[in-house]
């Protein structure tokens, strides 16, 4: 196997019920980037049943070559024949770099083709250089140069750590959604549209979909928000929310919450920020009654402002905090609110 | 029914990490847990056993301390336990793992495997998935609930924005949330099957169908470039004031920022 065969930076694009997600955009633009340093193009990987038609959204956000993989057997994620088709698409077109987002299918998915097509995975990756490997010449080691070097927060987000994969093509990895920036849309951007199908045969590894349930929700994702009101245990009880959802709505932001909170079922999964949640970078992230676990500080470290009422002066949260409040939030919270309305009222 | 269950000896992360001068984890120098994934995966393969009735072995890849948590494993109610350990195993990324791992399998004969969907020392999901790649059998991600129908099995699986119930022939493969359970105690009499259970040691030698290409550091595709603590943005401003002097020190700054 020459590696040099293998070229262009490929991105699988992620959608379901024939909508792209957002780490799809945020894939093609991160792709372009390390496409730069590389003199190459983007290719993204449309794969589901009668979704031709989004591949000129994929365009728009950046993707020079779209592959479209549609067959009726794609219609809803199932790992075999999704995987046959991703890696089909790796054995047929030789990508040198394969990025997939790091979601509920994405660490499914990845895995399951990178073991198909005999390559490493690096898992959830926060950033993606083109480097060398080593980083530094190491005696009788040969130095290879444009490599993909995939860093990633491990150990509880404890260390970070970069991984190579200098030996195997592609080089793969999945890449925490919500990290990545998206390109700025181009309306009616053209693609080249490459379609392929490389046969779906139902065999005993074609799991059975017996019931299909959306959570119904018409919460707005929080990694949207430009600001974000977060909770944790320190809140006290689901009742005493409403003051964060005053602060939230006095300021046009939405509330969020820790895993806490989740698991004491006072809030939706779909609210929960951290590592086993959802990650977020908004303007201003208000901690409130949370402690600030390495989990939790994981996915919120990256918000511009961050601002912390916490009753506990030793919580750790506070070594994150641009501004820390050591306080009842009980008292702080509401006045906060009621203060914020007056500002924007004197405007 | 014959479930085999992959658990892993994990760090607690809780109590900082160390590293070997070649980046890998120093794992002899942590305190150490059975990953609570794993755990999740060990109860329901449990409880599985007490519904339909099932012989469950536990089995794990580590250093020969990784014993204890297959100890651990058989005083909760598991019935056998296996550790793959070998100095040729070492370093390996989740590739190298997954193909071990397998290696080891292809030596027992089972309906279900279950792992945990991910360990909280590499937090990767991988090696549940790459397993089953390499055995050739279904993988189920991220199980909510597990239940039994004829020769096949009926899971919940867990997405960004719902579930799926999904249904598929054994053998499978199932990676489990912690979220699935509450995992049972170890029992008086479990602890004391466990003092004295036999583990069965496996090494390079009884691995079946995997080449030595693929195993340890030298088999990983995945190399470590750089790894070191986290650094942190430093932290800010603390301040202790009344009720009114804070809401006065956050609309300040809030001012300061342009936010409002």
């Amino acid at each position: 196997m020459g590696l040099e065969e293998y070229k262009g930076v490929y991105v699988y694009a992620q959608q379901v019920d024939n909508k792209l997600s957002n780490i799809s955009f945020e894939l093609i633009g991160e792709g372009k980037r390390l496409a730069k340093d590389l003199n190459t193009d983007v290719t993204a990987v449309l794969v589901g049943s009668g979704i031709k038609n989004l591949a000129d959204e994929l365009a728009a956000y950046g993707a020079d070559k779209v592959i479209v993989v549609d067959d009726p057997e794609l219609k809803d994620y199932r790992t075999e024949p999704y995987a046959h088709a991703l890696a089909s698409v790796i054995n047929e077109y030789k990508p040198d770099i394969m990025l997939v987002g790091a979601t509920a299918i994405g660490r499914d998915l990845g895995p399951t083709v990178s073991a198909r097509v005999a390559t490493g995975l690096t898992a959830d990756c926060t950033s993606l250089e083109i480097g060398d490997f080593p980083m530094t010449p190491i005696p009788n080691q040969e130095q290879k140069h444009n490599q993909l070097l995939m860093t990633r927060p491990a150990f509880g987000g404890n260390t970070i750590a970069t991984i190579a994969c200098p030996d195997n093509r592609p080089q793969m990895a999945t890449v925490r959604p919500g990290v990545m920036q998206k390109l700025a849309k181009v309306e009616g951007a053209k693609a080249e549209i490459i379609e392929f199908n490389p046969g779906f045969t139902p065999n005993d590894k074609y799991v059975e979909i017996l019931e299909v349930a959306k959570a119904v929700s018409d919460i707005k994702d929080i990694m949207d928000a430009k600001i974000l009101v977060s909770g944790g245990r320190g809140v006290g009880s689901p009742e005493n929310f409403k003051l964060l959802e005053d602060l939230a709505d006095a300021l046009g932001g939405q509330v969020s919450c820790s895993r806490a909170v989740v698991d004491s079922g006072w809030k939706p999964k779909e609210l929960q920020v951290g590592q086993t949640g959802k990650t977020v970078r908004p303007q201003v992230y208000f901690a409130i009654g949370i402690s600030g676990a390495i989990q939790h500080v994981a996915g919120m470290e990256e918000s511009d402002i961050i601002v912390a009422i916490n009753k506990d002066e030793d919580a750790p949260i506070f070594d994150v905090a641009d501004y820390g409040v050591v306080g009842d939030l009980n008292k702080i919270v509401p006045a906060l609110t009621e203060a914020i309305k007056a500002e924007m009222a004197a405007k | 029914m014959k479930i085999i269950v992959c658990i892993k000896q994990v760090p607690d992360t809780k109590g900082g990490v160390k590293f070997n001068p070649d980046g890998t984890l120093d794992r002899g120098a942590m305190l150490t847990i059975m990953n609570p994934d794993d755990k999740a995966g060990l109860e329901a393969a449990l409880r599985l056993k007490d519904e339909y009735g099932a012989e469950v072995t536990v089995l794990t890849m580590g250093l020969p301390k990784a014993e204890d948590v297959l100890r651990e494993a058989i005083a909760m109610g598991a019935d056998k336990g296996v550790l793959v350990t070998d100095r040729v195993l070492g370093g390996a990324d989740t590739w190298a793992t997954s193909t071990t791992i397998a290696g080891a399998i292809r030596n027992l004969e089972y309906d279900l495997i279950i792992t945990g969907r991910q360990a909280i020392d590499g937090d990767t999901a991988q090696v549940g998935p790459q397993i089953a790649e390499h055995l050739g059998i279904p993988v189920i991600s991220y199980a909510q609930e597990i239940k039994m129908d004829g020769d096949s099995v009926i899971v919940k699986r867990q997405y960004d924005d719902g579930y799926h119930m999904l249904k598929a022939k054994t053998p499978c493969l199932i990676t489990a949330l912690s979220e699935l359970n509450d995992p049972r105690y170890m029992t008086p009499g479990g602890i004391f099957d466990a003092v004295n259970a036999e583990i069965t040691v496996w090494g390079r030698a009884n691995l079946v169908d995997v080449d030595d290409s693929n195993l340890g550091l030298k088999g990983s595709p995945t190399k470590i470039a750089k790894a070191s603590d986290k650094v942190r943005k430093g932290s800010g401003e603390k301040v202790t004031l009344d009720a009114e002097e804070s809401v006065q020190y956050i609309v300040g700054k809030l001012k300061d920022k342009h936010v409002i």
